[in-house]
């Protein structure tokens, strides 16, 4: 393929993977500190990019006020969440706070399809972000430079607190292992409400992007990203939040060239994810970056 | 008055009484039941199958997996095609032919509902062989995974599945003797498997593989053996499912009917068979039942328009409520027996447990 | 023990509860069944097609019949774009509610669901909008009120050649969305045959429903130079897809099928989608006929907003059902059922319907076209 071809596929993918990197972050931190794969991840995705949606409706505040808004409620709902449905469980065999999670999955997206209907509704994308812009003869949407800048600068913030401050640090104990922190005197219900806001938030934040770049909004959004999103986590190391901003571009990149080199194959282009996410569970489980875990008998 | 203690022979007696009992039930509910009611009788039958499945992979060997609707779908299409007349699939692949070698094929029903359960089974071992070295959270991701791969598949190969249009016009082969026949089938292979030592070996695996490890007992081998039998049956009940709706696609199989045959296994206990078959049931009866809740509902003081949706957020908030507050669902890890039976009265006072026993 | 009881009592109080619903046919009510999905994937076209009813039925809600009036008494089943609950709303409408005829389904693998539960049940059954030959076929109780998609493929493959004098072109499938992938086959079997080019298709991609990234699939046909791109797939995805088209700079013009007709579809799709042209069943602007004047009129005023086409052919269900029992004289569904076979130039709000003896109705086609926001009409076509 000519060369102009193959930049616009590149310019592509490293939107789309930065993109599933932002959101992937959130879940490899919740899984970090939980052990828990949160599937209701991409349903606070999607709660996000509504709450924007009728925020920015209502036309009660600017919008960037209203992403801001949207976010904290998000990561409101997000700790509200772990209160109600996780924490009763902590001490419950595995599979019950997994089905627990499944459970509010669900409740969350069909909620949604009652308060919100079903019908998809068209995001208003302020102009910052819809204005085209050209590179000789490629072009791209202006929100596909947003998204990687705004991904490093969450990476950058993120690092830093979970590196550099006390409360990343209680988080970092936490996740290495509870009963230790407990005994450190580390508030590990607070940090846990803590790693889950942030993580909600992210979510959020990458559902408003997510809108800004696929300006439609439906209930069951958030299900694909979120699985993906998950996929990329695990591909990048779950836990290492590095990792899932590797695992996120890698997975926008695969996704993105496998169909261009392979036209014929678009219909397929779900199960790519699926197929890379058994390879690297089978060569490397604990992914990339991933650190290995052993299991105390 | 001789004292029936519950010893073998006896539950023998016992056992055999009930199976008359369930086919004077069954034959009943052929005569009278008119056909709305038996239809969701029917279904009632596949969902057993369906939970008992799941529950042996989930609830008895402890291993979380979320691919059942993937080898549903796989037993359903194999069915399907086996079964097809040619002009049958001639009248559905109107966009694409057929694959040659498919075309002529047509067994009866009882051979290619085997055969359909073997291909489940088969695609279970080479799924299962690669993901069951891996822990709780990863297994359950990598088989909804190939779930969604298998859907993906189905969609893409026209000339196979027939690809979206997916497949209409299939032969009733389920009656409700079919349906409840392999229920039975079913539950007396597990019961069975759970007893004998493959159970045995399954249950110490699920609480605490290292153990079992330790004990001896070859658990790579063991999962991979539940795996494929759940598998097995799986792809029985998605035969039983094809031949029930007379139509499939492959859109159907989605991960989320996965999740409703979750719901099932976790109300009605997991680890718990009898709880599985009554779960089944209940749940196959409310669904039909609470429709009533996405119309006008009339509380008297108040009335409400129809909010299409409700339901599904009533079940919903339903998996909440059993697995935040009563964690076993309905009936935890115990099983209907007639010692049960016997200890609540259900029986004459003359059978059951001598005092100290 | 004491919670097997209260469940056991719940779930006999509730089968007590829905069983009260039901009931036998009061002596001067006629049933008709809607058959829609109104949750789930398809809720938004089911909801569509169902206040097209609802509207018929709110301005002929009664029917006389050998000098006796009856009311018409709509029973609604949401079969929530599922096939499994497709089957048991069929039953629940069969053999249940025990209606006289339904309506519906939208979405044709869900009608698919249905069909043989009211063959078996001997109660006719209207489509308004399903497509897919595969519903009437081998059904004798099964017809519908639009047109088949194999004459939707070649009005559009037509439209492409002559007016816009593509003589290559690019396909877009929603691959797992049965509608798109067979409306795709007939426009490209009509294509091949006007421009007598076998490799008129230069470039085909095909999409998942719910994918949002087109862009990889996009740029692969920007690469093919086509003259016209086809993507007959859901308003949902192909608003995006138009959308990321124009935003990577492509400028061909974009053709698809009926599923474009929706607000949404203009909503999501802003300023890219102009241009955008269709087949469909109907047209807000211009009333093809005095029916339609009615409806629109009747439809604005009751819901305040413009009708989906959708909605249309829902009306005009309904409105084949009446006259067809007014014909038969009768209430018996199996002599409804033959007299809708009959059906002969009715003058419906999509236009006049005649059924032919596949059960499927011979249709005009309305192309209309995005312009200034707003879908427009271009051109009728005739069968």
């Amino acid at each position: 393929m000519d060369l102009r071809i193959f930049f616009q596929h590149v310019a592509n993918a490293l939107s789309l993977g930065s993109l599933y990197a932002l959101i992937a972050i959130g879940y490899s931190m919740v899984y970090g500190i939980l052990r828990l794969i949160n599937f209701a991840h991409g349903d606070i995705f999607m709660l996000g990019a509504y709450l924007a949606f009728y925020l920015v409706s209502s036309s009660l505040m600017p919008w960037w006020v209203a992403f801001i808004v949207a976010i904290a409620l998000t990561c409101a709902f997000g700790i509200g969440l772990e209160r109600v449905a996780y924490r009763p469980l902590r001490n419950s065999p595995k599979i019950s706070i997994m089905i627990s999670a499944i459970g509010a999955s669900f409740l969350i997206e069909n909620l949604a399809i009652v308060l919100f209907d079903a019908r998809p509704k068209a995001f208003k994308v302020p102009d910052l972000f819809s204005s085209i812009v050209k590179f000789g003869k490629v072009q791209i949407v202006s929100v596909s430079f947003y998204i990687p800048v705004i991904t490093f600068i969450v990476l950058g913030i993120l690092l830093f607190i979970v590196n550099r401050t006390k409360t990343g640090m209680a988080m970092r104990a936490v996740s290495t292992d509870q009963d230790a922190a407990k005994l450190m005197a580390i508030d590990v219900n607070r940090t846990v409400s803590i790693t889950f806001g942030i993580g909600s938030a992210l979510a959020a934040l990458g559902g408003i992007m997510w809108s800004l770049k696929y300006p439609q909004l439906l209930p069951l959004m958030g299900i694909m990203p979120g699985l993906k999103c998950f996929i990329a986590a695990v591909i990048g190391g779950i836990g290492s939040i590095g990792g899932a901003v590797l695992g996120g571009f890698l997975l926008g990149i695969i996704e993105i060239m496998t169909v261009a080199f392979l036209p014929d194959l678009t219909g397929y282009r779900d199960a790519f994810a699926f197929i890379l996410l058994i390879i690297v569970l089978l060569v490397k489980p604990t992914g990339l970056l991933g650190k290995n875990q052993g299991e105390k008998v | 008055m001789s004292f029936f203690p519950l010893n073998k022979k006896n539950r023998r007696l016992l056992n055999a009484a009930g199976i008359l009992l369930l086919v004077v039930l069954l034959t009943g509910a052929n005569a009278f039941l008119d056909p709305f009611s038996m239809q969701i009788f029917k279904l009632c039958a596949i969902n057993i199958i369906l939970a008992l499945s799941l529950n042996l992979l989930n609830g008895f060997t402890g291993l979380f997996s979320l691919g059942h609707a993937g080898f549903m779908s796989i037993g359903a299409f194999s069915c399907a095609l086996l079964t097809m007349t040619a002009d049958q699939k001639q009248m559905n692949f109107f966009l694409k032919p057929i694959e040659p070698f498919l075309a002529h094929i047509t067994i009866p029903f009882l051979p290619a509902l085997i055969i359909a359960g073997l291909i489940a089974a088969f695609f279970g071992f080479l799924i299962g062989a690669p993901v069951l070295r891996l822990r709780d959270d990863y297994l359950a991701i990598a088989t909804l995974g190939f779930s969604e791969i298998i859907r993906v598949v189905f969609t893409n190969l026209q000339t196979i599945t027939n690809g979206s249009l997916g497949l209409k016009g299939l032969p009733r082969f389920t009656t409700m003797w079919w349906a409840w026949g392999t229920a039975a089938f079913t539950v007396v292979f597990i019961v069975a498997l759970i007893k004998s030592s493959y159970g045995r070996a399954f249950k110490a695996i699920r609480d605490n593989e290292i153990a079992a490890e330790a004990m001896g007992i070859n658990v790579f081998n063991m999962k991979l053996l539940s795996f494929v039998l759940s598998a097995f049956f799986a792809g029985v009940g998605g035969a039983l499912l094809a031949h029930h709706l007379t139509t499939i696609d492959p859109k159907q199989f989605m991960f989320l009917k996965t999740f409703d045959i979750l719901l099932i296994v976790v109300l009605g206990g997991i680890g718990s068979i009898s709880g599985s078959i009554i779960s089944a049931i209940v749940v196959t009866i409310l669904m039909e039942a609470l429709r009533f809740l996405d119309g006008p509902l009339n509380f008297i003081v108040f009335q409400t328009t129809g909010v299409p949706g409700i339901r599904m957020v009533v079940f919903s908030i339903l998996l909440m409520a059993v697995i935040l507050f009563r964690q076993q669902g309905l009936m935890g890890r115990r099983e209907l027996s007639w010692e049960l039976f016997a200890d609540i009265g259900l029986l004459p006072r003359r059978f059951g447990r001598r005092k100290g026993e | 023990m004491k919670r097997i009881g209260s469940l056991v009592a719940a779930t006999v109080a509730a089968v007590v509860l829905a069983s009260c619903g039901g009931g036998a046919a009061k002596s001067n009510t006629v049933k008709i069944g809607v058959f829609e999905p109104l949750t789930g994937a398809n809720g938004a076209g089911g909801a569509d097609e169902a206040e097209g009813v609802k509207l018929a039925n709110a301005l002929y809600p009664t029917v006389t019949v050998g000098g006796k009036t009856y009311n018409i008494e709509l029973v609604v089943a949401d079969n929530k774009s599922d096939k499994v609950e497709a089957a048991n709303a069929a039953t629940m409408l069969a053999q249940q509610a025990k209606v006289n005829a339904v309506v519906g389904s939208w979405g044709s693998s869900l009608s698919m669901s249905g069909g043989p539960i009211f063959a078996e049940a001997k109660i006719p059954a209207v489509g308004a909008s399903c497509t897919n030959p595969n519903v009437t076929k081998g059904n004798e109780y099964y017809f519908r009120v639009c047109f088949l998609d194999p004459f939707q493929g070649q009005v559009m493959a037509t439209y492409a050649f002559k007016n816009v004098g593509a003589k290559k072109a690019a396909i877009v499938r929603e691959v797992s969305n049965d509608y798109s992938v067979g409306l795709a086959k007939f426009f490209v079997d009509s294509f091949v045959k006007l421009t007598g080019d076998p490799n008129a298709i230069v470039a085909q991609a095909d999409y998942n429903t719910g994918d949002q990234d087109f862009n990889a699939q996009l740029t692969n046909i920007m690469k093919a130079k086509p003259d016209v791109i086809f993507a007959p797939g859901n308003f949902t995805e192909s608003a995006l897809l138009i959308k990321q088209a124009r935003q990577l700079g492509i400028k061909t013009p974009f053709l698809g099928g009926d599923t474009w007709d929706e607000q949404a579809f203009l909503d999501v799709g802003g300023k890219e989608v102009e241009g955008a042209t269709f087949s469909t069943f109907f047209a807000n602007d211009v009333p093809i006929n005095g029916t339609s004047a009615v409806f629109l009129k009747e439809f604005r005023a009751k819901y305040n907003k413009e009708p989906a086409a959708v909605a249309a052919l829902g009306f005009d269900a309904y409105l084949v059902i009446l006259d067809s029992i007014k014909r038969a004289n009768s209430v018996d569904p199996v002599k409804i059922r033959d007299e809708i076979a009959k059906t002969t130039n009715f003058e419906g709000a999509a236009g006049s319907i005649t059924i032919d003896a596949d059960r499927n109705a011979e249709k005009d086609a309305v192309i209309k076209i995005v312009k200034d926001g707003k879908f427009q009409y271009l051109t009728t076509v005739r069968p």
